[in-house]
């Protein structure tokens, strides 16, 4: 799950974490309040869940109350395209009023899981504020890397490193071990599985700050995280892929016009692949999971029609713990309740096969049946282009 | 031979008394995988559909002589249990359970790295980890330990290893002529107790074995890993698919693991791997089964 920038730094501020002090607001007098309030001189920035804010024109210094306000007034409502937005880009409905500080310095510091180790790495470099997998492209000596036991948490001499590394000295390499030592916790206390400040800050004034931050959290630990939950922005998610999770369906929605429903992720993200092969395109992944019921099956049925792009349905299922005759009744009957507006190719396969077949001949509904992957494929893709 | 499971695997099932495990240990049985009885704490002494049930793991262990457990313990509880089995000596932990916490399987890793270590001072066999989010593992005609169909399966050399749980069916559907040796699916979280060399080198030391195929998708590294491994350490073929190879960026493909971030872990990138390291990769899910009759001549 992802939050709002304002949002990380509330959580942030939590642990001690140092950060801007900031406003989130919804209008230009909300805006103008706030940065009284902070001194005049602030900076307006949009929340949308996606970075490169800056150069899609959401982050702007205004000198005084009265600029903060117009900036506002200019971006609540507008729609910010961002290399991370896709070319439809986000409605800023938010922005977060922030003290404008003096930048010595702009720095990097991330903290993510390391797969191949098992372990979260804390990356640092000195190069902050552009997008850390640039650094890596360009100078990957650029980034120092220290994986961190979890269990443990950071030791002593691993903050110091990190402090080496964004090569600060004196009292900011202090502040900076602190730093390090806060966000650690916040990361793993909360189970994060990003946290990004980039740039981390370093003032004039020699403090070391969060100057943005972006938090992501995994998904399978937000039940011991109601506060977390509750900072969800509905908004900023498919209006599709929301509905779909409340059935605990897992649909992404893709460009094409070939609708799929599928029991098991592999087997979901294959058969966009071999629908992709046979000359077509995916319009969604929709896992129907492991143990769906008829009204699961209605229910994506439901949410792949949703979409208008799509021209023909494939339902490919290959049946574990999922039954096959369950899923042909979970047809035949979203069938007859929703109509059947674009041609759909079943293919099944495992657990009460045979059943399931029987029930789909005998139901009289025009279903298209397939036999293997490669066939359906073929058969839905020749749908989909009205062959 | 097989790897791992056979006729000899004593298996108990933690959470035998809900839905799932109930559901899923009468099929085992069915199989004929030897069920020796179940765990659920406070539900000791009794007896759940035939199978004794005890109330924890090192007592279903002693008086049940269990080597393997199936874990079906929802998801805030399941790496207690692992852990729990790992303390009780058990060399096989299954876990099927989805939607674990990664900081909670980090926890369950770094114990039963501790707990091997002891196991393997005091002489006892370390245990192995299989999941968690996976479907299993079945050497067919012996044992099945999971969830999968175990009617689709035949006994044959092909060693199957998998990240996706239904994949791992199709590739055993598509190879029903030849048959498996044992087919394992490791599951699609983003740290596996298994992973891909773990298998592969059980299926290269495993004299039943006389082809592989391995099943991954995009996300992490562990299929590049797995492609060196092969190149230095695996003479018998090596059949490959890689799912996800039209999924955007970004975007968590339904498994925790399955998601390109950064740009890495792409399904190109993990093709090229693969193919560098002699392996036939096939672009079509549905290939996978022709693909190892022709490089078995079979």
């Amino acid at each position: 799950m992802k939050v709002h920038e304002y949002q990380a730094k509330e959580i942030l501020r939590r642990y001690g974490v140092p950060t801007p002090r900031g406003i989130v607001v919804d209008s230009p007098e909300d805006a103008r309040a706030a940065a009284k309030q902070l001194g005049g001189r602030v900076v307006v920035k949009a929340q949308i869940h996606a970075g490169g804010r800056g150069k899609g024109g959401g982050v702007k210094l205004a000198k005084d109350a009265d600029e903060a306000a117009d900036l506002t007034k200019k971006m609540i409502g507008m729609t910010l395209v961002t290399h991370q937005t896709g070319p439809e880009g986000r409605e800023v409905r938010k922005v977060l009023i922030e003290e404008a500080l003096n930048i010595d310095r702009e720095l990097y510091l991330g903290i993510t899981l390391d797969r191949r180790i098992g372990m979260p790495v804390v990356m640092a470099s000195q190069q902050g504020g552009m997008e850390i997998e640039e650094v890596a492209a360009r100078d990957p000596k650029a980034i120092h890397r220290e994986p961190i036991d979890a269990v443990l948490g950071v030791q002593g001499f691993q903050a110091r490193a990190v402090a080496n590394a964004l090569g600060l000295t004196g009292d900011a390499y202090k502040k900076c071990v602190d730093f390090m030592q806060k966000l650690m916790r916040a990361y793993i206390e909360t189970d994060a599985s990003l946290a990004e400040i980039n740039p981390l800050l370093l003032t004039k004034e020699g403090d070391v700050l969060a100057l943005d931050c972006k938090m992501n959290f995994d998904d399978n630990a937000l039940f011991r995280h109601k506060d977390i939950v509750e900072m969800r922005d509905l908004n900023e998610e498919d209006p599709l892929e929301v509905e779909a999770s409340k059935f605990g369906l897992n649909y992404i929605k893709l460009d094409g016009n070939v609708g799929c429903m599928v029991n098991g992720a592999g087997l979901a993200m294959a058969t966009m692949d071999i629908i992709k092969l046979a000359g077509g395109e995916p319009a969604n992944f929709l896992d129907v999971g492991g143990g769906a019921s008829a009204e699961q099956v209605k229910n994506a049925f439901r949410i792949i029609l949703s979409d208008k792009n799509v021209k023909a349905i494939l339902i490919n299922i290959f049946g574990g713990i999922m039954r096959g005759d369950r899923i042909a009744e979970g047809v035949v009957s979203a069938s007859r309740e929703i109509g059947l507006p674009v041609p759909v190719v079943v293919r099944l396969e495992g657990t009460n096969v045979e059943l399931g077949k029987e029930i789909l001949a005998k139901s009289g509904l025009p279903l298209i049946t397939a036999d293997g992957m490669g066939d359906a494929a073929a058969k839905v893709v020749a749908a989909a282009q009205g062959k | 031979m097989a790897i791992w499971a056979d006729k000899n695997t004593k298996v108990i099932v933690q959470g035998i008394t809900g839905r799932e495990g109930t559901f899923h240990a009468i099929q085992c049985r069915d199989y004929g995988t030897q069920v020796v009885g179940g765990v659920t704490p406070g539900k000791g002494g009794t007896t759940h559909e035939g199978f004794p049930v005890f109330n924890s793991v090192r007592e279903a262990r002693e008086k049940a002589g269990a080597s393997c457990s199936l874990i079906f313990v929802p998801p805030p509880f399941a790496a207690d249990a692992v852990m729990e089995s790992a303390d009780a000596g058990v060399e096989l932990i299954v876990c099927i359970t989805e939607g674990i916490p990664v900081n909670d399987m980090m926890r369950a890793h770094d114990f039963l790295k501790k707990s091997n270590a002891r196991a393997v001072a005091e002489g006892r066999s370390p245990s192995r980890l299989i999941g968690p989010n996976c479907p299993g593992i079945i050497t067919p005609g012996q044992a099945k330990i999971g969830i999968m169909p175990g009617h689709i399966h035949s006994p044959g050399p092909v060693g199957i290893v998998s990240r996706s749980g239904t994949l791992t069916y199709e590739a055993v559907g598509q190879t029903r002529h030849i048959g498996q040796s044992t087919a394992v699916g490791i599951g699609g979280d983003p740290l596996p107790g298994t992973n891909f060399i773990d298998c592969l080198a059980a299926f290269q030391a495993d004299p039943a074995t006389e082809a592989i195929i391995m099943i991954g998708e995009i996300g992490g590294s562990a299929e590049e890993e797995g492609a060196a491994f092969v190149k230095a350490h695996v003479t018998k073929p090596v059949v490959a698919f890689i799912a996800g190879q039209t999924a955007p960026p970004g975007r968590r493909m339904g498994h925790a693991g399955a998601i390109i971030s950064g740009g890495k872990g792409t399904a190109a990138e993990k093709m090229a791997a693969l193919e560098a390291a002699g392996i036939h990769v096939v672009k079509a899910p549905s290939d996978m089964g022709k693909r190892v009759s022709e490089v078995m001549g079979r």
